[in-house]
C-alpha cells in the first residue's frame, strides 16, 4: 500500500501542505450543506437560504404520532406498513440476490461446463443494459405473470437486476479462496452443494456480509421499480412517499419532506457509518473477502 | 487459479465427470438462469418484438397489432429528436467530464493527504451514491428553489446574479450538478485502488530526485492509471446514457418541451409515465431500441479510439 506516501516523505514536497486540504474542503461542501441541511430544516417551520426561520421544533416530526393532521399524508397509506414494505423489499431482495448470485458465483468460479465462457460474458453485457429498455416490457411481463401492482413482482425485478453485479463479485470472492481447503471435503466424498455450504460460504462471509449491505441499500433506496410497478396505494414505499409529496405541487413543505426524508435515510446513514470500508472495497469493484 | 477438473477427478472417470459437471453447474446456476431468462432476456426480445407493434395502453394488452416500422418513422419524423438527441450528448459529455475530473481531482487530493482524513473526504463524496435517489433529488431540489429559499441563490448573490428558481431559469445547471456530484464517487474510487496500487518505490525515487508533487502526479501516477481511466471513461459513458432517474426527478425533461430531456427519458415518458394517461408501451420500446443500439455503437468506437490513440502512446516509466 502506498498510502499518503508522498505526503509522508520528508522535506522534497513543494505543496505547502494545508492546500490540498482546502482543496478538499471546498469542493465537498456543496455535499456537507446539503446533508447538514436535511438535518437542520426538519427542525424548524421554515428555513431560508441558510438561516432559520422560526424556533426550534419538532412540529415535522409530528408524522410519527399524528399523522392524521398532515395535510399531505391524509390520502397516503400510513407510514408504518409503507416502513415495513420498504424493509421487506430491500431485505427479501438482498437475501434472495446474495442466495442465487453465491450459487452462480460459485459455479463460475470452480465448475467447468459447457458455455462458461459465454454465460460469463453474457452476464457482463446485461450488466450494462439500459433499465429502462427492460423496465418497459417488464410492464408486460409482470403483468403476464400476475405479478404486477404487487410487492413480490418488484422483489424479483429488483433481485434479477442485482444478479449480474453479485455474481460476477460473488465469483470474485470465490477464486480467492486456496483450492485446497475445498478439495478436502471432495475428496471425503461431500457433494458440491453441500460443500459450497458448509465450506465455502463460511469462507467467503465478509464478502456476503459487504455485498449484502450493499444490496440492502440499493434496495432500500429503489425509486423506479416500486414508482412503475407498484403504482396503487397501500404496498408501496418510502421512496414514492417522498416523491408523491415532493411532486404535489408548488408549495413544497420543506420541513415536513426533510423530516420524512431524514427517517427514510436514516437507516442507511446508519449502516453507511458501520459499513463504510466495506462499502467503499465492493463499490470499487477492487473486492477481497 | 488451479485447473478444477484435473485435480478434482482421476482420468479415467473424466466421461462421466463431464457429465456431471455439467448438471451441477446446472443446479447452482438454475435460480439465477430462471431469474435472468424471465427478467432479462425476455423483456429484451419482447422489446424488440413489442416496437414493431401498437401495443398501448388504449389497445389494451391483447388487441394489439403488428404496424412493422412505423414507431420508427414516427420517431424520426418526431419534431424533437434532434433535441433530445443533441441533449443526450451534451448530458452525457459534460456529466462525463464533471465524473472523470472531479473523480480524478478528490483520488489524487485524497492520498495526497493523511490516511483517515483521505478515508473520510472519499465516505462523505461516497453519501450521494448510496442516499435514496428521491432524498437527494430533494435536497437538489431545495437548494436550486426560488428565493427567498434556496440556498444556490444565496451563494451567488454577492456576485451580483439575479435570485431566481434554478430548476426553471437553468435545468441544465440542476441536471449536470446533481449527477455530477453522485457520479464522481465511482472514479473517486476505482482510482484511488488504482494509485494506492503503484509501487511505492517509484515515488521515492522520484522525491529522492527531487520532483515536485505535480511533476510526480502528471510523470508517474497519471501514466501509471491510464487504464483504470479508459475503465471509468467507457463504463461510465455507458452507464450515463441508460440514465435518467435524477433528471426525471429534478427538471423531469423540462421546463417547457423537452428543454433537458435525454433519450432515455423520453422512452421512459413515452412508455411509462406520461400526462396523457395512454402509456404508449410499443413506440417508447422502438425508443428503447435506439438506445440499445446507440449504446453499442459508442462502446464499439471507443474501444477503437483507444486501442489506436491512447495504447500507442507509452507510459513515461518503466515498471
Amino acid at each position: 500500500m502506498a498510502t499518503a506516501v508522498i505526503a509522508r516523505a520528508p522535506g522534497r514536497s513543494r505543496w505547502p501542505s494545508l492546500v490540498p486540504y482546502a482543496v478538499l474542503l471546498l469542493a465537498t461542501v456543496p455535499i456537507l450543506v446539503l446533508y447538514l441541511w436535511l438535518f437542520y430544516s426538519s427542525f424548524f417551520p421554515r428555513i431560508e437560504g441558510f438561516r432559520p426561520v422560526g424556533d426550534f421544533t419538532i412540529d415535522n416530526w409530528r408524522f410519527l404520532w399524528d399523522p392524521q393532521s398532515v395535510p399531505q399524508l391524509r390520502n397516503r397509506p400510513p407510514i408504518i406498513p409503507l416502513t415495513i414494505n420498504t424493509f421487506v423489499f430491500a431485505t427479501m431482495t438482498s437475501l434472495i440476490s446474495l442466495l442465487v448470485s453465491s450459487m452462480a458465483g460459485y459455479a463460475f468460479s470452480r465448475l467447468r461446463f459447457r458455455g462458461r465462457r459465454v454465460f460469463l460474458g453474457g452476464v457482463l453485457l446485461l450488466h450494462s443494459f439500459p433499465s429502462v429498455t427492460l423496465l418497459i416490457a417488464l410492464f408486460v411481463v409482470l403483468r403476464f405473470l400476475g405479478l404486477y401492482d404487487k410487492l413480490v413482482g418488484v422483489i424479483l425485478v429488483q433481485t434479477a437486476f442485482a444478479l449480474p453485479f453479485g455474481i460476477w463479485i460473488m465469483k470474485g470472492f470465490f477464486d480467492n479462496i486456496p483450492w485446497d481447503l475445498e478439495m478436502s471435503a471432495l475428496v471425503d466424498g461431500a457433494g458440491r452443494l453441500r460443500t459450497w455450504w458448509r465450506i465455502m460460504l463460511p469462507l467467503v462471509k465478509p464478502g456476503l456480509l459487504a455485498l449484502g449491505v450493499l444490496l440492502f441499500v440499493e434496495g432500500w433506496n429503489q425509486f423506479l421499480l416500486p414508482f412503475v410497478f407498484m403504482p396503487s396505494g397501500s404496498q408501496q414505499t418510502l421512496s414514492t412517499l417522498v416523491r408523491g409529496i415532493l411532486g404535489e405541487g408548488r408549495f413544497v413543505d420543506y420541513g415536513l419532506l426533510t423530516a420524512v426524508g431524514l427517517y427514510y435515510i436514516a437507516p442507511i446513514l446508519v449502516l453507511f457509518v458501520l459499513a463504510q470500508d466495506q462499502l467503499m472495497r465492493i463499490y470499487a469493484g477492487g473486492v477481497k473477502g | 487459479m488451479a485447473r478444477i477438473e484435473e485435480i478434482a477427478l482421476p482420468r479415467e472417470r473424466q466421461a462421466t465427470a463431464w457429465w456431471r459437471f455439467n448438471a451441477t453447474a446446472l443446479l447452482f446456476l438454475g435460480p439465477a438462469m430462471a431469474l435472468v431468462l424471465v427478467f432479462f432476456i425476455a423483456p429484451v426480445v419482447i422489446t424488440f418484438v413489442m416496437s414493431f407493434t401498437d401495443l398501448a395502453t388504449s389497445t389494451g394488452l391483447s388487441n394489439w397489432q403488428w404496424i412493422g416500422p412505423e414507431n420508427y418513422q414516427r420517431m424520426f419524423r418526431s419534431q424533437f429528436w434532434l433535441t433530445i438527441l443533441g441533449n443526450t450528448f451534451v448530458y452525457v459529455a459534460v456529466v462525463l467530464a464533471f465524473n472523470v475530473i472531479v473523480g480524478l481531482g478528490i483520488a489524487l487530493l485524497s492520498v495526497h493527504v493523511e490516511a483517515k482524513a483521505g478515508g473520510l473526504f472519499r465516505s462523505l463524496w461516497l453519501l450521494p451514491r448510496i442516499s435514496p435517489s428521491v432524498v437527494y433529488a430533494l435536497m437538489w431540489t431545495w437548494a436550486a428553489a426560488s428565493p427567498p429559499f434556496g440556498m444556490i441563490n444565496y451563494v451567488v448573490e454577492p456576485f451580483g446574479v439575479e435570485p431566481r428558481y434554478w430548476i426553471q431559469s437553468d435545468p441544465w445547471l440542476i441536471v449536470i450538478l446533481i449527477n455530477g456530484f453522485v457520479g464522481a464517487s465511482f472514479g473517486m474510487l476505482i482510482f484511488t485502488s488504482a494509485i494506492k496500487a503503484i509501487p511505492e518505490d517509484l515515488f521515492r525515487a522520484a522525491q529522492v530526485d527531487g520532483a515536485s508533487a505535480l511533476h510526480v502526479i502528471r510523470r508517474i501516477t497519471l501514466p501509471l492509471i491510464k487504464w483504470p481511466i479508459l475503465f471509468v471513461l467507457v463504463y461510465q459513458t455507458m452507464s450515463l446514457f441508460a440514465s435518467y432517474e435524477y433528471i426525471y426527478l429534478t427538471t423531469n425533461g423540462g421546463p417547457g418541451l423537452y428543454a433537458t430531456e435525454t433519450w432515455s427519458l423520453w422512452a421512459f415518458h413515452t412508455a411509462l409515465s406520461n400526462y396523457y394517461g395512454n402509456l404508449d408501451f410499443a413506440y417508447g420500446a422502438a425508443m428503447a431500441a435506439i438506445l440499445v443500439l446507440m449504446g453499442l455503437g459508442i462502446s464499439v468506437v471507443m474501444l477503437r479510439l483507444f486501442r489506436f490513440g491512447q495504447l500507442v502512446a507509452e507510459p513515461r516509466v518503466e515498471v
